[in-house]
């Protein structure tokens, strides 16, 4: 099964992530919204570093992965894939990697500013396994996007930014955890983001809102939930688009 | 065992029956015709027996592989070019065989012969690093066939191979559709080409409204409406009146018989009585054609 799984994957950087504009905007674009955001607030690199990496992880891990099945049903590619011997399992998890490996390389992008800005990074094993993590979380999210059993790529786009932007704005990436009101810490607290951007917090700051394996955990749990909703979700969604 | 067994398959699309307790076997070897008009409910069929879509009720089976169980195993010893589906156009020819190999586990370098060996028989080897969309449509339709025989299927399934290629294209198709079945294989085809589903079909079944409604051998399914044969001729010149239970076909008439003797003699004796020469008779046991338009009730396209 991974050798087909693999297979899945590397058609989808082939096809969908070794472009160009998908990389340059993967990079490009959590830059500018960040800096829209904090440009004249007078913001330590060392606070404003964990925040972009967890943008641009976020942004990147949810930008392609959600679109890949309404296109490929648009497209009419779909139908050739699915009467392989695959199993719907496979073709999410190949997606999944797909957008994970992407996520994890773009990720070096922000770590590789900090540095340059001269914020090292104390715990670098604390962040890769966040960053790995993490990844793999925002991956699965965006593949829960696509359950829908449509083939109007601009419907799913734009449910997916529809839940993506407000996130970004409850995780602590702009106003840190400590600093929110309760009612703030408690919404905080449903967002997978919040406990990536501790964890960076923690791996470039030296303290973190949660502990360090509550963040972990979440960030598991999490990873545990949209995995298996997402699988559920498509193995019921799939039939549908023909 | 049987290539393909179906048994009372079902689907509806919101309230639409579009396959309505359809069974039948095809045997091992054998080319299957799958034969109806438009939204009949063959491409429905196909679907369901290539794990694309999900029947409502009943049971299939592709060399004994439950596909409602084993759904993964019948999908591995099947191959299919689907109606309506593409290939990957950002991707070279050589690419979306590989990516096809790969998803059927077949090992590297046997998936790089076999892909250059098909590549090759369909006159394809040269564009082999071309990227598809850049493909004619019969080009297209040979590297879908190629894609589908790459793991060496033991039952495929063809949705309309030769619609819309040129004569020589849909030749190509016909004749591997022959070679494979030569070499055992099962070869499911649907058609609205009746000539050549005559020319290729051991059996054909024939779906209306999601019903089948016959599942013969082409020979028998023409002897099976009624013996009719069709009578036609011309006259030297146009008679004053239509000869009795005839149509005007052109400068010609029809007529449809089960005496063709009786007939025959009627008509001589029309043109001695009117002074006419008989320049032609030809007398044409029905065409698959035929038994279609009966059993369908209206016309092929
Ligand atoms: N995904 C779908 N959603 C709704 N209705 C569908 C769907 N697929 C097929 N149908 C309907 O089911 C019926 C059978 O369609 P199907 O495509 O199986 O016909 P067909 O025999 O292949 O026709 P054709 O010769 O035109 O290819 C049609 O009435 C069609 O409109
Ligand atoms: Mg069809």
């Amino acid at each position: 099964m991974s050798a087909k799984v693999w297979a899945i994957t590397k058609k989808d950087i082939q096809l969908y992530y070794l472009k160009g504009p998908v990389v340059i905007f993967g990079v490009l674009f959590p830059l500018f919204l960040f800096l829209a955001f904090t440009i004249g607030r007078n913001l330590p690199a060392a606070f404003l570093i964990p925040g972009l990496m967890a943008m641009t992880l976020f942004f990147t891990a949810t930008s392609v992965s959600p679109v890949i099945m309404p296109w490929e049903t648009q497209m009419r590619t779909l139908e050739r894939l699915i009467s392989c011997p695959i199993s719907v399992r496979t073709l999410i998890l190949g997606d999944i990697l797909a957008s994970f490996i992407f996520g994890v390389c773009i990720s070096a992008v922000p770590v590789a500013v900090g540095v340059a800005l001269g914020v090292g990074v104390r715990s670098p094993i604390i962040l890769l396994t966040a960053i790995i993590l993490a990844a793999f979380c925002f991956s699965s999210l965006g593949l829960l996007f696509s359950t829908p059993p449509t083939s109007l790529v601009s419907n799913i786009m734009m449910l997916s930014t529809f839940v993506k932007f407000p996130v970004i704005f409850i995780s602590g990436i702009f106003i840190p955890v400590e600093q929110m009101p309760g009612w703030g810490v408690a919404v905080a607290s449903l967002s997978p983001l919040t406990y990536f951007t501790d964890l960076a917090r923690y791996a470039l700051q030296g303290y973190a809102y949660y502990p360090v394996h509550v963040d972990f955990a979440a960030l598991l749990a999490f990873s545990a939930f949209f995995l298996l909703l997402a699988l559920k979700l498509h193995e019921r969604a799939l039939p549908k688009r023909f | 065992m049987e290539a393909i067994e179906v048994k009372d398959l079902s689907k509806s699309f919101n309230g639409l029956t579009a396959v309505n307790r359809v069974t039948f076997t095809v045997h091992q070897g054998e080319i299957f015709g799958f034969l109806g008009p438009n939204g009949a409910g063959k491409t429905t069929t196909v679907r369901m027996l290539t794990g694309v879509l999900k029947p409502d009720a009943g049971e299939a089976r592709v060399r004994g592989h439950d596909l409602k169980t084993d759904l993964v195993k019948a999908k591995a010893v099947l191959g299919v070019v689907p109606e309506t589906a593409n290939a990957y156009g950002d991707l070279t020819a050589w690419g979306n065989l590989m990516l096809i190999a790969s998803l059927y586990g077949i090992p590297r370098r046997d998936g790089e012969q076999r892909a250059a060996r098909l590549l090759t028989e369909f006159g394809l080897y040269e564009r082999r690093a071309s990227k598809v969309k850049g493909f004619s449509k019969g080009m297209k339709q040979r590297l879908m066939l190629a894609m589908a025989l790459v793991s060496n299927p033991e039952v495929l399934f063809l949705d309309e191979p030769t619609s819309g290629l040129d004569v020589q294209s849909a030749r190509a198709i016909r004749q591997k559709i022959r070679a494979l079945r030569d070499e055992g294989r099962t070869v499911f085809l649907t058609s609205h080409n009746m000539q050549e589903v005559s020319m290729l079909c051991d059996r054909v079944g024939i779906i209306n409204r999601g019903q089948m409604v016959a599942l013969e051998s082409p020979e028998i399914l023409r002897h099976r409406i009624g013996g009719t044969v069709t009578v036609e001729f011309s006259f030297d010149k146009t008679p004053s009146s239509t000869p009795p239970g005839a149509e005007r076909i052109g400068d010609a008439y029809r007529l449809y018989t089960t005496e063709p003797h009786e007939v025959i003699s009627s008509i001589m004796g029309f043109a001695t009585r009117n002074g006419l020469k008989l320049i032609s008779v030809n007398v044409q046991s029905p065409s698959l054609e035929d038994v279609f338009v009966k059993l369908t009730g209206g016309a092929p396209e």
